[in-house]
Formats: structure tokens, sequence, C-alpha cells
């Protein structure tokens, strides 16, 4: 009885420390004082500046267009180069694995100040560009680690099959092995669509000329110091993340 | 079939090529070259002298530090969220992982609300008339912020392994007379160590790089190494000496992960670097 309870108060000293920061955010957001310790009363005041605050908007922009593009282009670059790497020799798929798990273990500031190198010396201006590259090629192993054991799991012969029954080899792909690995490949465009939305070390040394997201943004606004409006951009982002989670769960609940 | 299939693989062969391997062979050159060109040893052995040496002192610490406080603090949620029923179990796994979606920055930003001097818990200090405490811009806030941010990946992994145990195990050696202590000595602490090194590796490795939590809750002043990366590429323009300190960095931490990775469940596919 004494384990159960001081399980129990563990568990929720844990949940506080997890959630006490967030759910602070949260409620100041509303509060009318711009200092933190004290309650000025009930406004949405920072939400109608967050609104109209012309940065935050052109980052938020950013972010979800970078996101989209580098989670598309990363899921198809990734999915076809699994196929091709499922199909080579051994020595082969080990050293190109290899090199497609350095981004991935790599600290993410070597990863970045590497890129930046690359694109300072090649004269490409850091920008939209720059961040956009550096983006796909961070997902892009992602995304092929996450195809990669679907094709193992794949019967070799089902393709086989299909082109004995006369399909060209890109037919039997599309009706054969695609539906089979699709798992994989959804888990991938998922998975490069978060990391690039949270992604701030890379971004920051890959963006440039009037391009930031959202982290940027956060970053520079947090090192001046306190800031109502990202309390608000917080609770409306946590807000979204819930609602989705939410809606995930309904779903896969009701498939059941 | 198979030999045509191969080819599908070229073009990401390429752009590997393109924007990894060249990268890295770039800042390899110019960790070995002066500014004005010609090869030299000198960015690294300027990384030896004791102003750098202070700085990777200062990381390894504090990194150590927070991955001691996410085993000891996460290993006992492990086995809570491990030992709860089903339904319980999955919804605390959600919790757990829930903080982790929202954006890095402003959970390391939140702390700074509740830190600061004029912040929440000082104020609230202040209602029970005690004096302020100074708790933002040193190293404890530094600590907190990496423990905050990294704690998930030291509880999740704990917790898969502890899940799949076979519980057989446990109850023979009950039945053998060993105490809960011995059991937990003998039997479950020695199992889970594949999910405890990965815990140590996914703590250990951001916690050492970071350059945003010792910029936002440490004040800048306390330099770490990943700050020291960030000042040469971003203020001093000192890209060779930059260089040096990544090729120093990334060599460290690619050698702890084969370390790590020899060391972890062989039954599982994780399939690492070597």
């Amino acid at each position: 009885m004494v384990i159960r309870s001081v399980k129990k108060i563990y568990t929720f000293l844990m949940f506080l420390f997890l959630y006490a920061p967030i759910i602070t955010l949260m409620i100041f957001s509303f509060n009318e004082s711009r200092s933190r310790g004290k309650w000025g009363g009930l406004t949405l005041r920072w939400y109608k500046e967050l609104f109209h605050d012309g940065v935050i908007k052109n980052a938020f922009y950013y972010t979800i267009v970078i996101a989209i593009f580098s989670a598309v282009i990363s899921t198809i670059i990734g999915t076809i180069a699994a196929v091709g790497i499922h199909n080579m020799s051994f020595l082969g798929k080990k050293v190109v694995l290899n090199i497609n798990y350095l981004p991935v273990l790599n600290p993410e500031i070597v990863t970045g100040v590497s890129l930046m190198t690359l694109f300072i010396f090649f004269k490409l201006e850091l920008g939209f560009l720059s961040m956009l590259l550096a983006h796909i090629t961070f997902c892009i192993p992602y995304v092929v680690l996450a195809v990669l054991p679907k094709l193992r799991q794949l019967n070799k012969h089902l393709a086989e099959a299909a082109m004995d029954l006369g399909a060209t080899p890109s037919y039997a792909f599309r009706k054969v092995i695609l539906p089979e690995i699709m798992p994989g490949i959804v888990t991938g465009a998922l998975m490069a669509f978060t990391l690039s939305i949270d992604d701030f070390v890379i971004s920051f040394f890959t963006a440039g000329r009037g391009v930031s997201n959202l982290s940027i943004t956060v970053y520079s606004m947090a090192r001046r110091g306190i800031n109502p409006r990202i309390n608000a951009l917080s609770t409306l982002m946590f807000s979204a993340i819930l609602i989705l989670l939410l809606i995930i769960n309904k779903r896969t609940v009701d498939q059941e | 079939m198979r030999t045509n299939q191969k080819i599908l693989a070229y073009p990401y062969i390429v752009w590997l090529i393109i924007f990894i391997v060249v990268p890295l062979i770039l800042v390899l050159y110019f960790s070995l070259s002066f500014r004005d060109g010609g090869i030299t040893l000198e960015n690294y052995r300027r990384f030896i002298s004791p102003v750098y040496g202070k700085v990777l002192y200062r990381s390894l610490k504090l990194a150590f530090i927070s991955t001691v406080f996410c085993l000891v603090l996460g290993y006992p949620m492990a086995m809570i969220i491990a030992g709860a029923d089903i339904t319980k179990r999955n919804l605390m796994v959600l919790l757990f992982v829930l903080p982790m979606w929202m954006n890095f920055l402003l959970r390391t930003y939140a702390w700074m609300t509740l830190l600061g001097k004029n912040g929440v818990i000082n104020n609230i200090l202040g209602y029970f008339n005690l004096p302020a405490l100074n708790l933002l811009y040193n190293n404890g806030a530094v600590i907190l912020g990496m423990v905050y941010n990294f704690i998930p990946f030291m509880v999740l992994p704990i917790y898969s392994v502890l899940a799949k145990m076979d519980k057989t195990l446990i109850e023979a050696a009950k039945d053998l007379g060993a105490n809960e202590i011995t059991v937990f000595r003998k039997i479950i602490f020695p199992l889970s160590l594949p999910g405890v090194i990965t815990g140590i590796t996914m703590v250990f490795m951001p916690a050492v790089s970071t350059f945003v939590i010792p910029k936002l809750l440490g004040g800048g002043q306390f330099m770490l190494i990943g700050n020291l990366v960030e000042q040469q590429f971003t203020y001093v323009y000192d890209w060779n000496f930059g260089s040096a300190i990544s090729i120093i960095m990334m060599v460290f931490i690619l050698i702890a992960m084969a370390i790590m990775a020899k060391y972890e469940d062989p039954m599982e596919e994780s399939g690492g670097l070597w």
C-alpha cells in the first residue's frame, strides 16, 4: 500500500515537472500584464498581436512550406533509393547505409555547419533553397530507414509472379510492391514532416536573407527576453498538436 | 530484374555524395588549413589550449550530470509505467511523449518564464515573503533544461525493454527465495541494460552538443562546445578553427556510438554504423 502511494506521488511529480512549464506558458498567454509574476486580468491581446506580427506570420509560412516540400521530396527520393539499396550487393549496401546513417548519428550542429560550408563554398546564397536542400538531406535517411524493413519483409516472388502474368516492371511495382511497403512510406513521410517542422539547429545555419522558420524566430525573440506573443504562439501550437493526436487516436480506435 | 533495380539507388547516392560526403570533406579541409591556405594542424593544436580545454571539460561535465539525473529520475518512472496495466500504460507513454511534440525552443523558453528574476517561481516565493533566488543563467538552469528536454529519451528505451521482459524470470527468482532488492539487482537491472545504454547514448549525445540550452538558460556566459562552434561560424568567422572543433566533436561522438552499439541488444535489428 505504501509502495503504491509512493509510486502515485512519484508519477504525479514527474508529470508536474513535464507539464508545469507548458501549462504556465498557456496561462500567461492570457495575462494582461507584461510581467509574468503578476496577473493583470484576462486578455486576448497577445493573440491579436500575434496575428498581426509580420515576422511570425512569415516564419510560420516558411515552416509549413518547407515541411511540406521536404516531406514530399524526401519521401519520393527516399522510397526509390530504398528499393535500389535493397537490391544492391552486400558491400555496396553496407557503404551506402553507413553514409545514410551519418546525418542521423552526427551531432546536428556538425550537419548544419557542414551544409552551410558547402552552400557558401559553392556560392549558393543562404535562403529558401539552401534551407530546403538541407531539410531534404536530413529527412531522406529517416525515410530510407522506415521503408527498408518493409522491403525486407516483402515476399520476393510476388513481383515475379505479377510479371509472369504479364505485368510490366513498373506496373508490378505500382500494383504489388507499393501497396505492401505503403505503411513504411507513410511512417517515413510523417517523420520527415515532423522533423522538418521542429528543426532548429540545421535551419539556423542554412537559412538566411529574410527566410526563417518558427524555431529560429522563437530563438531570436527569446534571446531578447520574455515576449508574451511567444506564449500565445506556444498555446496555439500545443493545442494544434493535441487536437491532431486526438483525431489520430479516434481514427485508430474507430478502425479497430 | 535485381541488377536493374539497383540503379534506382544511384540518384540518392549522388545526393549523398553532394550533401553529406562533400560537405564533410570541406569541413575536414578547412580544419586542416590556414585562413589564407596552406596545410596545418594549428587549428587542432589551438583546441588543446587551457581556455578551450575548459570549455570541453564543462560540456562533458554538464552533459554527464544531466545524464545521471535523467537515469536516476527516469529509471523508476520507466518501471512504474512498465508495471501499470495496459490501458493506463499506453496513456502514460502518450503523456510522456506529448511534450516532445512541442517545439524544442518553446519548451526551453518555458523555463525562462518560470526561473527568471521576475519569474513565476520567484513571485511565488515573494508571496510567502521569502527572498528571491537567482535561478536563471547558471549551471543549474542549464542542467535543468537538459534533463527536461532529454528525459523522455531515457525513459522510453528503458520502458520498452522492461515491458518486453519475461515476467516468469522474476517469479522464478522469488520462488527461489530472492527478495525484491535481489530480484532488481540480479534480474531486472541486468536485463534492462540494453535500454539503459540506449538511453544514456540518446541523452548524452544531444546534451554534449547543444548550444540552444546554454544560450537561453545559461545566458550565453556559459560557453559549451556547441556554443564555441556556433560562435566560430556566425560571429568570429574563423571557419578553420570551427571546422576543427566540429571534426573533433564528430569523431568523438561516432566512436562513442560505435562502442555503445556493441553493448546494445543483439536481438534487436538496430543496424547502426558498424
